[in-house]
């Protein structure tokens, strides 16, 4: 069924053009997003299914021989991102439709979005390291547009950081993908490791060094990681769920592809000394805020300091470990800034000072933030404990003992920093009317998006062991890269 | 490989790297599309020698006609986000009439109060 590949871009991508040719009717554009977010999701789960069933898929474009063709590859971990990542945008999208925000209102929203959802899909599909940065691009220009949808201010000061930076980023991005065709002759995924290995050991490291900072500050690793805190709290709550959520997680996703197919070096000390760092200075930076946005932003960087713990350490099992951790992270992380929203979206203001007594006000919306945030600082026995749990042994078998300590430190100050919204938020006293329980009712699509993603969350934790087993299935795929070569280019 | 066209790639992300150093959004932006076009001739430069025939079938030896692909589609990009920087410019120009890149007002204020308690928000 590879025919499916390319669907799940073409489908966003011709869905964008109808939202614009719709400019002018939003019910219209809205049946287009909708439907088209949907499509998306099915076709996922298919190449799912498909995947974990008959093996690693490929569609070579335009029916040219492999070795030539662009590429679509699905193994098991591009299958995995591309469904929880099509699940989250369809989850987002309605939760920004049920809104019914000015920004869900401006005409450009669906047309962006939808291109969003076709440079995601885009991303883990591409089999070679230039269409990887082209679906990157897409992505990019997308969040651009989302992040400055109102034009305000605000999102016209963060959103210049924020644009400034990733173009950088991408130039970093281009520049080794030039040199690493300059070096081999070839950026298709299955033919680079075995000419990447044939190369001097200088050469080879620069290079993974320029892809590194590249797809380091997409997923906002230490030093690279200050624009991520400044500009997702400026964006609409639903577009800064969706961006919280995936954006960062792509950036991990191609850290992984390239570190265990591209570069598979033994010595890591510096990318685990990196992700301790990320740990720590992100959890600091989260408990120094006082705003719920940019507390949940630090806590983003201090969570991709785990994956990138992951893979530092390296190995099958460990691989599995950050397979597993995304997968929990991606709906958790979305949850906690779909709260937020509904929070904001309520009570007009998502700033500590400002808040008070939500949990008397309203229980249930206590419980669908207290559950994802509990699930973040690694409480078992939630699905944060079982990401935790991998990661840390496999730091264990390995005898690196420093890092899981500041692994396990983290966790506890997560959970310190997650107090400081508990007790600003949600205890004491209401600010507001008393007793109000209908701060769900009064948002019904709203409330039933999030109580979805929530028991998404819960759900990973109930049906942990074979989803454990399907990330160790994945990330057999992903660190041998005789696999991937032999499936695309036999 | 040419020494010029080398020559040119180092001259122009020189000059790029130095007009993104600065604060005011204009210079950043004519500094990105320098870095561009640096980058963009590095493609080019990635690829063969120059002076080669484009076309197969003319004259031998063929210039690979992967990097003239990746260039195109990457001049495509630079051009995009180029207009996107530019139209952001505009807007924050019209918004409070200069293009300095600001602070982050939240890290500024916390940068300011050391020592200062954090407010809870709880109600005592």
């Amino acid at each position: 069924m590879t025919e499916l590949l390319p669907l799940a871009i073409v489908i966003p991508l011709g869905g964008a053009a109808a939202a614009l040719l719709a400019i002018r009717v939003r019910s219209v554009q809205r049946i287009i997003t909708i439907a088209c977010t949907v499509t998306t999701a099915l076709i996922a789960v298919a190449i799912l299914l498909d995947v974990d069933s008959n093996g690693t898929q490929v569609a070579s474009m335009g029916g040219w021989p492999p070795r030539i063709a662009i590429n679509l590859v699905a193994d098991r971990l591009s299958a995995l991102m591309l469904t929880i990542g099509a699940t989250m945008l369809l989850a987002v999208l309605l939760f920004a439709v049920g809104q019914r925000a000015d920004d869900e209102r401006s005409r450009w929203y669906h047309p962006a979005y939808l291109a969003l959802s076709a440079g995601v899909s885009g991303a883990f599909l591409a089999g070679d390291l230039f269409n990887l940065f082209v679906f990157f691009e897409v992505l990019l220009m997308s969040s651009y547009v989302l992040l400055t949808l109102e034009g305000s201010d605000s999102q016209i000061r963060s959103g210049t950081t924020y644009v400034v930076l990733n173009v950088v980023e991408s130039l970093v991005l281009v520049t080794g993908v030039a040199l690493v065709f300059a070096a081999t002759g070839t950026l298709n995924m299955a033919e680079l490791p075995e000419r990447l290995a044939a190369l001097p050991d200088g050469v080879r490291i620069g290079l993974n060094l320029l892809l590194l900072i590249a797809f380091g500050l997409k997923a906002a690793v230490f030093p690279l990681f200050s624009w991520l805190p400044d500009s997702y709290p400026a964006a609409p709550s639903p577009v800064s769920a969706v961006f919280a959520g995936l954006l960062t997680k792509i950036g991990v996703y191609a850290i992984i592809r390239t570190q265990t197919l591209l570069f598979p070096e033994t010595n890591r000390t510096l990318l685990l000394v990196i992700a301790g760092l990320t740990m720590v200075i992100g959890v600091f930076g989260a408990i120094a805020q006082n705003a719920m946005k940019r507390i949940l932003s630090f806590h983003i960087v201090s969570q991709i300091g785990y994956m990138i713990m992951g893979v530092a350490l390296g190995g099958t099992a460990a691989i599995a470990a950050v397979i597993f951790y995304m997968i929990h992270h991606i709906p958790v992380k979305t949850s906690l800034f779909l709260v937020e929203g509904i929070i904001e979206r309520d009570t007009g203001s998502s700033t500590l000072d400002r808040l008070s007594g939500l949990a008397r006000r309203s229980g249930p919306l206590a419980a669908l933030f207290l559950l994802p945030a509990l699930s973040l600082a690694g409480i078992p026995p939630l699905s944060g404990f079982i990401g935790k749990l991998g990661v840390v042994t496999v730091g264990l078998d390995q005898g690196s003992w420093w890092i899981v300590a500041t692994a396990l430190a983290v966790s506890i100050l997560t959970l310190v920093s997650m107090l400081k919204i508990w007790t600003g938020a949600f205890w004491g006293e209401p600010a507001g009317p008393d007793h109000d329980s209908g701060v769900l009712r009064n948002h019904p699509l709203m409330s039933s998006v999030t109580i979805a993603v929530v028991a998404l969350t819960v759900a990973i934790a109930v049906f942990a062991g074979p989803l454990y087993r399907f990330a160790e299935r994945a990330a057999a795929d992903v660190t041998t890269p005789a696999a991937y070569e032999g499936a695309v280019v036999p | 490989m040419s020494f010029t066209q080398a020559a040119l790639v180092a001259v122009l992300a020189g000059a790029g790297t130095y007009l993104v150093m600065h604060r005011t959004l204009t210079r950043i932006i004519l500094g990105l599309g320098m870095l561009g076009n640096a980058v963009n001739l590095l493609i080019l430069t990635a690829g063969s020698s120059p002076g080669n025939a484009p076309i197969v079938g003319e004259q031998a030896p063929v210039a690979d006609p992967v990097p003239q692909a990746l260039v195109l589609t990457s001049i495509v990009i630079t051009f995009g986000v180029m207009s996107f920087l530019l139209s952001m410019a505009y807007r924050g120009w019209t918004i409070d009439g200069n293009d300095e890149v600001e602070d982050d007002i939240t890290d500024r204020r916390l940068a300011e109060e050391p020592g200062e308690p954090v407010d809870h928000g709880e109600p005592t």
